[in-house]
């Protein structure tokens, strides 16, 4: 369900591994990291955050796959054509 | 009582029950000043009533918020403020550098926008009964010429015009009650904007509908109450509003929409078209106007509705506030 | 990468709704219920509705954990509230959801002390910073939050903080499908899954849907281009009659969940033998409650519960609309006695429930086309 936004993690607090900053925008939040204990993001990540939990890590790479298959709907017989890199070098 | 954050509480409150008692056979829609003669003179009068917790933020503070407020008000009326009174209500053990502060915030804001108190009054209550401190300023000028401010010589294809960024204000004040874990680079955009509309009159004067500062209830609350009282539809374009990036990460952390957001530094102006290019111009190229920017357009449909539209074909309906604006997880 | 405005791009969305028209057609009708109430949010905010063909309908599901909390929970949970000594503590979509008498809002304005919190360890906080006052943190969600619950309960434990509580009305997703899929009444080609439950319960527990029921369900994200891509790929399976199970939300959703979370989930909680669900009547193993290892925690046996049934208004029709039968216009009392000022019924008062986003959005919208024809 439910409100949940992608964040950066920021950095990871010394005394509490469990607890994070993270940047939203330029917000930052101090969010919970004990959900993701068997697979512990780092600064630097990006994590699906809800009610200041992070719930999951985000994958650029499976994003950057997506992008790529939207960008390719609509290609004439399914004949891929080469996706330059299309505004993602522009972007943060 | 849910009336204290605008929107459709609150207006009940003052048609239901202030305006058929108080304002008797007063005909026309409520505005943000009333212009009243006196012996053949024209002039304006407003009243505003300032409750804020905390009473200094990022930005500002109640002695600020009190002096804008109220110049504000008179400015989007299409009058220049002259002289404000002000009434303290002071909470018993408010302790005296506060009250010092505030007053010196106050005389800084009036002199930044040019008006004088000319006098005011002081109570203190009980502790317990004023959180602190409120602030009631009442403000008298006279009418700017060149201009007439009526919902209903809105007309048709006139466009929507927006002075800056929505959202700083009440955002900034829900991070500084402290209660969210939440920390951003963001203040309130307090202050006086008889400047820009004045420039606006000067460039777009006989052109120009209507005004109000989208305070308690946000940009969506004054826009319905316009199409409520000229019976025509607000159509937005999503991608025009000006938003600021923490505003709208803030916003989206909470579920918040940023049109439900106070401000206090910003205003809303109707515009013929004939008049539009140049009242952007001019706001645009004016100190503290560089972010204004045409929002949308007045059209047939959906009548007394706000209407907002996204780039790629999608609309939703934005309603007048119903209550505070809750953040939600869901 | 912000991960946000990429999927708002305006290009490839008008991309994806020219790939879903073509493929829609113009013959068969296809009915799409999207089950979580955030994808009902989104359709709305977004106005996706605009975008895509007439021959597609969607359904809104009950994945809305507001919607589905019968009155009596709101009244119980209230009830313990009333204890001078009690601090409220609930998230803000449950702030004006109305019980008999009346909205925790209502009742804040009435005296109790009620407190919003953006998270189950804003409620842990208060409590630890409020020794004298027991801190009833009123919660509600599906398996997204759940964990997050258990997860603050397990802290409270380790650290000893016995002036906390949790009323726990967590319910679970996949029981609520079932229900939708058991009624005579229903008829639907495809689901859009929910994506953020997903995260934590993966993929894998929607399989029967594809393999028993012959439906395909596509995890999706809640992006507007999120959205359009599960239209186009539940589209291209039912095309092609297939039905299995996909996931769009790769980016966020691991195929086998979290295990950390599940972990947490296992810990704490224990599955209710039967639990109501408003609209849906009693369902069971449908939802959570704190296990024998945490009772001190457990608001229901530290406090006294009423655990009075309320039954809703006859003439609402708030089961027929969430199970997708009726539209929200089609209820009797919609838009006239019950308006998002005053709602009847919680499918008014959440902003995802299928009757506010219908009010706010489509009902005027369809007023005015009404008026344009009348005029003509």
């Amino acid at each position: 369900m439910c409100l949940a936004i992608p964040g950066k993690i920021v950095e990871i607090s010394c005394d509490n591994t469990d607890s994070a900053l993270v940047d939203v925008v330029g917000v930052r939040r101090r969010i919970d990291l004990g959900l993701l204990q068997d697979d512990k993001p780092i600064a630097g990540d990006w994590v699906l955050i809800h009610v200041g939990f992070a719930m999951s890590k985000i994958s650029e790479q499976d994003a950057f796959e997506q992008m790529n298959t939207l960008r390719a709907l609509g290609e004439i017989d399914g004949a891929m054509q080469e996706v330059e890199g299309y505004g993602l070098d522009n972007m943060n | 009582m849910a009336h204290g954050a605008g929107g459709k509480a609150s207006r009940k409150l003052v048609e239901g029950l202030f305006a058929p008692l108080l304002f008797g056979s007063s005909p026309g829609p409520l505005g943000d000043a009333a212009h009243i003669d006196i012996n053949g003179t024209r002039v304006a009068l407003t009243t505003d009533s300032f409750v804020v917790k905390p009473l200094t933020f990022p930005g500002g503070s109640i002695g600020e918020l009190a002096v804008n407020g109220t110049v504000n008000d008179l400015a989007v009326s299409g009058a220049r403020a002259e002289a404000l009174l002000v009434t303290y209500v002071l909470e018993a053990g408010l302790p005296t550098p506060v009250l010092e502060g505030e007053v010196r915030a106050m005389a800084r804001a009036a002199r930044d926008a040019g008006v004088r108190v000319a006098g005011g009054d002081t109570k203190v209550v009980e502790h317990g009964k004023a959180d602190q401190m409120y602030v009631t300023t009442t403000g008298i000028g006279h009418l700017i010429p060149g201009v007439t401010v009526d919902p209903r010589s809105v007309r048709v294809g006139d466009k929507i015009l927006l002075s800056g960024p929505i959202g700083d204000h009440g955002i900034t004040i829900l991070l500084a009650r402290g209660e969210l874990d939440l920390e951003a680079d963001l203040q309130s955009d307090t202050r006086s904007v008889l400047p820009l509309v004045e420039t606006l009159i000067r460039a777009a004067g006989p052109g120009i509908r209507w005004m109000r500062d989208p305070t308690r209830g946000g940009a969506a609350t004054s826009l319905n109450e316009l199409a409520r009282d000229c019976g025509l539809g607000m159509v937005l374009f999503e991608d025009q509003i000006p938003v600021r990036d923490t505003v709208r990460g803030a916003c989206e952390l909470l579920g918040l929409d940023p049109l439900h957001i106070a401000n206090e530094g910003q205003f809303l102006a109707v515009v013929s078209p004939e008049y539009a290019d140049a009242a952007i111009n001019a706001l645009s190229l004016a100190p503290g106007g560089g972010e204004a920017q045409v929002i949308g357009e007045v059209r047939e449909q959906p009548a007394g509705t706000v209407l907002v539209t996204t780039r790629y074909g999608g609309s939703r309906i934005v309603d007048m506030l119903v209550g505070d604006p809750l953040p939600r997880i869901c | 990468m912000r991960f946000v405005d990429e999927f708002r791009e305006p290009e490839l969305i008008s991309r994806a709704a020219e790939e879903i028209r073509r493929l829609a057609g113009t013959e068969r009708h296809y009915r799409l219920m999207e089950v979580c109430g955030g994808h009902t949010h989104a359709i709305y905010r977004f106005g996706l509705k605009d975008i895509l063909p007439e021959n597609i309908e969607l359904i809104h599901g009950p994945g809305c954990p507001v919607c589905v909390l019968p009155m009596g929970r709101i009244d119980d949970g209230l009830s313990i509230a009333q204890q001078p000594d009690v601090i409220f503590a609930a998230f803000g979509d449950m702030m004006r959801v109305p019980g008999t008498q009346g909205s925790p809002l209502e009742h804040k304005a009435r005296g109790m002390d009620v407190r919003i919190v953006y998270s189950p360890s804003d409620a842990l906080k208060l409590a630890r910073l409020n020794r004298d006052r027991q801190v009833m943190f009123f919660a509600i969600g599906f398996e997204t939050t759940a964990p997050s619950t258990a997860l603050t309960l397990m802290r409270a434990k380790a650290e000893g903080i016995d002036n906390f509580s949790v009323f726990c009305n967590h319910v679970t997703i996949i029981p609520a499908i079932r229900a939708i899929l058991d009624s005579p009444d229903m008829r639907l080609d495809a689901f859009i899954g929910p994506g953020h439950v997903s995260t934590v319960i993966g993929c894998r527990p929607y399989e029967w849907i594809a393999k028993d029921q012959h439906k395909p369900i596509v995890v999706s994200g809640f992006e507007p281009l999120d959205m359009l891509q599960s239209i186009v790929m539940l589209l291209r399976q039912l095309k092609a009659g297939e039905a299995k199970v996909e996931n769009q939300y790769k980016r966020v959703v691991p195929w086998e969940g979290n295990r950390a979370a599940l972990r947490a989930m296992a810990e704490v909680f224990q599955l209710r033998p039967y639990f109501e669900w408003r609209g849906l009547g009693f369902i069971s193993q449908s939802a959570l409650r704190l296990n024998d290892k945490y009772a001190a925690w457990d608001a229901e046996q530290r406090f006294f519960v009423p655990g009075i049934r309320v039954t809703d208004p006859k003439a609402a029709q708030c089961g027929e609309v969430l199970k997708g039968v009726l539209k929200p216009h089609q209820c009797k009392l919609f838009g006239r006695e019950c308006t998002p000022e005053h709602p009847i019924g919680a499918l008014m008062v959440s902003s995802e429930g299928s009757c506010a986003a219908y009010h706010n959005y489509e009902h005027r919208k369809a007023a005015m086309a009404t008026s344009l024809t009348s005029i003509a």
